[in-house]
């Protein structure tokens, strides 16, 4: 009888602190700065973190390091997991073995110290761009993004080893994001490709095209760090739109190059290090790769505070910011 | 001085007689362009336009890609094939009921003109005007140009969540259940129905959507093949290798100007276990039954292919 009217969890009352990895990131910068007012924020990353609030606790540490136990140990609650490696130019080993092993031994901290969130930011690239994708994905389709891109087979393996840990301990709150391109201040391939000064697409291609605001993203996380949400959550912006209107509303310069020929090029140019965009990814610019975030939007109750020109003309923001 | 009067006199010339000639032919082809556009198009064209932009307007763009500004463009290429070229006739188009519908038609003809026809009654001699959403083939979907101009148009890759989708939102779906096979038909063949895929009934069957049988004729002999060359069709990455052998004349790539004929059936409505494979064929067997129906009907009244 105690049981049933046991008071609500200490959770709610005195918040655990949150460890966020990957927290030099520009996104994860961004969510520290919006989530220390209300926990206690530690930072994990190899990178230093100059400019950190004063009551943000950070550690410069590898994932892999055996000292990111001892973070885990004192009080607490919650992970975010935002520091996943994204580098097309590394050894491909060292890629894979930083990503699945740090996050395989995050894991293991997360059952051993009894925390009870988890919250995985993967990517709706997970799902890959095909000619054969229905307009809309579910969170139940398969991840077929890892074919051609051997970078984002490491993202499809930890988003598939985040899934298996969200089966096995439901005692968890694991909470898998995948959300569509991200735009903004991140340094990421698709705000990269909208700041270049001329932008290439595919001559005769013009998918329809997802984005969502870097700070809408950060507000899915914030949303997913409430503590009764669990599940895996497609997270979009505003409605879509075909590319070459994106690239219209950013008054941007276009030129259109036939695939074979892009193709090729990029190949050439990411060899010679003049670009950092891998050839196959231009899949992205070819075909769809559009998500349903509906169950977000009624379960976790997300929805974008960006429309759709403010989501976009934010890749732009750091240039006038300085 | 003798020069310069005499150039002057020939600006005064040209300027005084010669551009109001050139003005009057220039507002004379200008005229009969007109005319020829608002012929072919009709003098409603953009009540009927304006009626498909608000409806996406209200629902805040199409997911898909459809862009009402992009029918605008296309509207009198197709109004002159539609009107001009096939003098397309059709028949009891009110029939198709408003909100969500499924058409059935037969597929042939090589290159889908007959989903461009069937679109064009829609959009021309349908009231209110619809746009015709139809299922298209995912390989499109790897060609330059032509997945651009589908989706701008409306047309969808065919699977069973984005025809969900579509009905969902109320709109007219158009399949054509031979599929691949249909509109590689060889002239040997024409308006014979091949195999009937299932998937449309089942999809009719979970969202309570109605069905309408289209009869097209006309379109079966507008290319003349005489079979199907697997193994270019195996060289050239396609899923079919016509062999149309008028395609080597000149002009001949455009198809023959046989006069379309589209009859619309009455609407058909089940209900039903989706899951029940032996109900679903049977349901499926009578909608091709009806398409065939149509086609015997057609064809009997038909006094000529051209005419």
């Amino acid at each position: 009888m105690s049981m049933s009217i046991a008071p609500p969890t200490p959770i709610v009352a005195e918040p655990g602190a949150v460890v966020i990895t990957g927290i030099c990131g520009r996104l994860g910068r961004r969510l520290a700065r919006k989530l220390h007012r209300q926990r206690r924020v530690i930072g994990i990353d190899r990178r230093s973190f100059p400019d950190r609030p004063a009551d943000v606790e950070h550690h410069e540490l590898d994932l892999r390091s055996p000292r990111v136990r001892d973070v885990f140990s004192a009080g607490v609650s919650a992970l975010v997991h935002l520091g996943v490696v994204h580098d097309p130019r590394g050894d491909t080993a060292e890629h894979h073995a930083s990503n699945v092993t740090g996050l395989q031994k995050l894991l293991e901290y997360v059952e051993y110290f009894g925390l009870q969130k988890v919250v995985l930011l993967s990517s709706a690239n997970v799902y890959g761009p095909r000619p054969d994708n229905p307009q809309f994905l579910s969170e139940e389709a398969p991840l077929l993004g890892a074919g051609p891109f051997s970078r984002i087979r490491d993202l499809v393996e930890l988003d598939m080893c985040a899934q298996s840990f969200f089966w096995r301990l439901s005692g968890v709150k694991t909470v898998i994001l995948r959300p569509a391109h991200i735009l903004g201040t991140v340094r990421n391939a698709p705000s990269n490709y909208l700041r270049l000064s001329v932008v290439p697409t595919l001559l005769g291609f013009d998918p329809m095209l997802q984005a969502v605001h870097q700070d809408d993203v950060v507000r899915a996380i914030l949303l997913a760090l409430a503590p009764e949400a669990r599940g895996i959550y497609n997270i979009a912006g505003p409605p879509a739109v075909p590319l070459s209107r994106v690239l219209e509303l950013l008054e941007r310069p276009t030129v259109a190059v036939p695939h074979t020929v892009a193709r090729l090029g990029v190949e050439r140019l990411f060899r010679w290090r003049v670009t950092s965009f891998p050839a196959p990814e231009l899949d992205f610019i070819r075909y769809v790769c559009m998500i349903d975030d509906s169950r977000a939007r009624h379960e976790l109750g997300y929805a974008p505070a960006h429309g759709l020109v403010s989501t976009l003309c934010a890749v732009d923001e750091e240039r006038w910011l300085g | 001085m003798a020069q310069k009067t005499a150039l002057a006199r020939l600006t005064e010339v040209a300027t005084g007689r010669g551009l109001p000639l050139l003005r009057r032919a220039f507002d004379g082809v200008q005229r009969v362009a007109g005319e020829v556009t608002e012929r072919l198009l009709g003098s409603d064209f953009e009540d009927r336009f304006r009626v498909l932009a608000d409806r996406y307007e209200q629902l805040g763009g199409d997911p898909f890609g459809f862009d009402p500004e992009a029918v605008r463009t296309a509207a009198l290429a197709s109004a002159f094939f539609h009107r001009a070229y096939f003098r397309t006739d059709v028949y009891d188009v009110d029939r198709v009921p408003a909100g969500r519908v499924i058409l059935v038609a037969n597929h042939s003809g090589q290159i889908p003109i007959d989903a461009a026809i069937i679109g064009c009654a829609l959009f021309f001699d349908a009231n209110p005007p619809r746009i015709t959403r139809a299922m298209v083939d995912k390989w499109a979907a790897t060609l330059p140009f032509v997945s651009t101009f589908f989706s701008r148009m409306g047309q969808v890759v065919g699977l069973p969540e984005n025809a969900r989708r579509l009905l969902n939102m109320g709109e007219l779906l158009l399949v054509f259940p031979e599929g691949m096979r249909g509109v590689s038909k060889p002239f040997s063949e024409r308006y014979q129905l091949k195999e009937f895929g299932r998937g449309f009934m089942r999809l009719a069957l979970e969202t309570k959507t109605p069905i309408v049988p289209v009869g097209v004729i006309g379109a079966e002999e507008q290319y003349l093949s005489f079979g199907r060359a697997s193994w270019a069709a195996r060289a050239f990455g396609l899923p079919v290798f016509p062999l149309i052998p008028q395609m080597l004349l000149p002009g001949g790539q455009l198809p023959l100007p046989t006069k379309y004929r589209l009859f619309f059936g009455e609407p058909l409505y089940f209900e039903g276990n989706p899951d029940d494979p032996q109900f679903v064929a049977d349901k499926v067997y009578l909608v091709r039954e009806a398409v065939a129906h149509i086609l015997r009907r057609g064809l009997a009244q038909r006094r000529s292919i051209f005419l």
